[in-house]
């Protein structure tokens, strides 16, 4: 479904974030991306909807040239990727509920958006999903209100409302205590489960990572260094991907029992 | 080197002696310029208008108390213009200056090269000219009266708000126009959910800031023909009516402390 063919990028300062990326991902699957910092995880993922532009290479999403496309073009591709951010990104001096319905603002005009004239399906679907996450009492609250886990909800919820085939997540529990992160994770690869979505999760916890996704391609300066099941990350791939380190202690199989209340 | 070493303990000093020799020059220069500047300035000074202004003080005061009461019938018509000059002024500026901030502002100018540069350049003109010059030229241009005071109070505030709109703008979270950018979303959409409900409560700050400013400004448009109080505090003036100045002062004076008690208690809700 989604094919990456070549996908380079160089920033004006020289640096090549991204080395020739080739990768498919095929509809349905949730992949993990673990590498460095500085490794290209950020950069790949917003060169898929060219929130940053890239270099060179092909971004075909169902056969369409993502990097190729008009500004006209561009939006409408765009509605059929959700992004979920690292600090949530939510426009934090609105509504709960309007930031859910900022995800349907490539569908509705300016002033049917500007005026928060929404279609009553869409509002709908906004408290659907709102009471799928376990927000839905917060409808109305400021997102400024909101703690750290219930804002990565909401910001869920908005990509889910544009109802896409693809996901991109860009650390979404780096902001997040261990029990939340893990209560996000496995709430993104429910839903993703539930509604066939393909998603491709940035994360530098890799043992959540290996908790959570049946794929982990591994990311070292800008070249894809490991592509297989979690339980293929040995010792000697995390010190390919990451460097030298006592790798023992993180890929040791994580017990998910004390965590099963916390899965309502 | 502010360590010394003395018989084997380091000792902390701020400075070396070198450096503080250097600084206790410079002192010593700088109290040696401003005795001269001091010599110059005494020497083209008529000290016998100096040492009157006391005598002359106090002959104005007396004349000038008290204020001629009476007279402020005829006041509560030119206070109501400067009160409108002011917010009108305020109104049109506020217009004006939120396309100029947009275009000046780094993250949303439609072309940093070319469009950016004008912004910045109706900016810094209408900044860097004051008010009452600004009447000055447009009484020539419109003749005398309000519209002139409004529209020079306008001009004159363009560059205040824009300036602080655009630097608030440059400051915003970029994430969240990523986020609304991702959707799918248009450029004045993005402009709408992204950008504008950042800026609000800055936005609503200036306007409050620059309308409390723009009321001791208006009040002195008078004086060169623009409307509002300052035509009447001319008009005393010229005719040496001091009781009726010092009613006029006393208006403006209440006006201002009403105008910054409004603004600080706006400001106040906001923030």
């Amino acid at each position: 479904m989604l094919q990456l063919k070549k996908l380079t990028k160089t920033y004006k300062t020289g640096d090549q974030a991204l080395k020739a990326i080739d990768l498919e991902v095929p509809k349905g699957q949730v992949l993990a991306l673990i590498g460095p910092s500085g490794a290209g995880k950020s950069t790949m993922i917003r060169c898929i909807n060219r929130l940053v532009e890239p270099s060179s290479g092909e971004v075909l999403l169902d056969g369409v040239d993502l990097a190729r496309l008009g500004s006209g073009a561009l939006r409408k591709a765009r509605r059929e990727m959700g992004m979920i951010f690292q600090e949530y990104a939510l426009v934090e001096r609105l509504t709960v509920m309007e930031n859910v319905l900022s995800g349907r603002l490539g569908f509705v005009g300016f002033w049917r958006s500007f005026l928060r004239k929404y279609p009553q399906s869409d509002v709908d679907e906004a408290f659907r999903l709102l009471d799928r996450v376990g927000l839905l009492h917060m409808a109305d609250k400021r997102a400024d209100e909101l703690s750290g886990g219930q804002r990565q909800r909401v910001g869920i919820c908005r990509a889910l409302i544009q109802n896409p085939k693809l996901l991109l997540v860009d650390e979404p529990t780096a902001s997040l205590d261990p029990k939340t992160s893990r209560q996000i994770m496995r709430l993104i690869t429910e839903l993703c489960r539930e509604r066939g979505l393909a998603a491709i999760i940035n994360i530098h916890d890799v043992a959540l990572a290996q908790m959570f996704v049946p794929r982990v391609v591994g990311l070292r300066f800008g070249e894809i260094v490991f592509d297989g099941p979690p339980n293929g990350l040995t010792p000697e791939k995390l010190t390919e991907i990451y460097g030298e380190e006592d790798w023992e202690a993180t890929i040791e199989k994580v017990d998910d029992s004390d965590d099963i209340e916390a899965a309502e | 080197m502010p360590v010394l070493d003395q018989n084997g303990t380091q000792v902390w000093r701020r400075r070396t002696g070198r450096e503080s020799l250097q600084r206790w020059f410079g002192w010593l220069l700088g109290v040696a310029v401003f005795v001269y500047c001091w010599q110059i300035i005494s020497a083209s000074t008529t000290w016998f208008f100096v040492w009157d202004a006391p005598r002359i003080a106090n002959d104005i005061w007396t004349r000038a108390t008290p204020p001629r009461w009476e007279y402020i019938t005829q006041l509560g018509r030119p206070i109501w213009d400067t009160l409108n000059i002011a917010t009108l002024g305020t109104l049109i500026s506020l217009c004006l200056a939120v396309p100029v901030a947009f275009l000046a502002a780094r993250n949303t100018t439609p072309s940093a090269l070319f469009i950016r540069p004008i912004a910045l350049l109706i900016i810094v003109s209408t900044r860097s000219i004051n008010s009452l010059i600004w009447a000055l030229l447009l009484i020539a241009i419109i003749g005398p009266g309000v519209f002139a005071g409004v529209v020079a109070i306008a001009i004159r505030s363009i560059g205040f708000c824009a300036k602080l709109l655009y630097e608030a703008i440059e400051e915003i979270d970029q994430t969240q126009v990523e986020a609304i950018t991702a959707t799918g979303a248009s450029r004045w959409q993005v402009m709408a959910y992204g950008i504008v409900p950042q800026i609000l409560p800055a936005f609503a700050g200036i306007a409050v800031f620059r309308w409390d400013i723009n009321i001791r400004e208006s009040t002195v448009l008078g004086l060169v023909g623009a409307g509002g109080i300052g035509l009447q505090l001319s008009a005393s003036l010229n005719v040496l009516a001091w009781p009726q100045v010092s009613l006029i002062l006393i208006v403006i004076l209440v006006a201002v402390v009403i105008s910054e008690w409004v603004s600080a208690k706006v400001r106040g809700a906001i923030i």
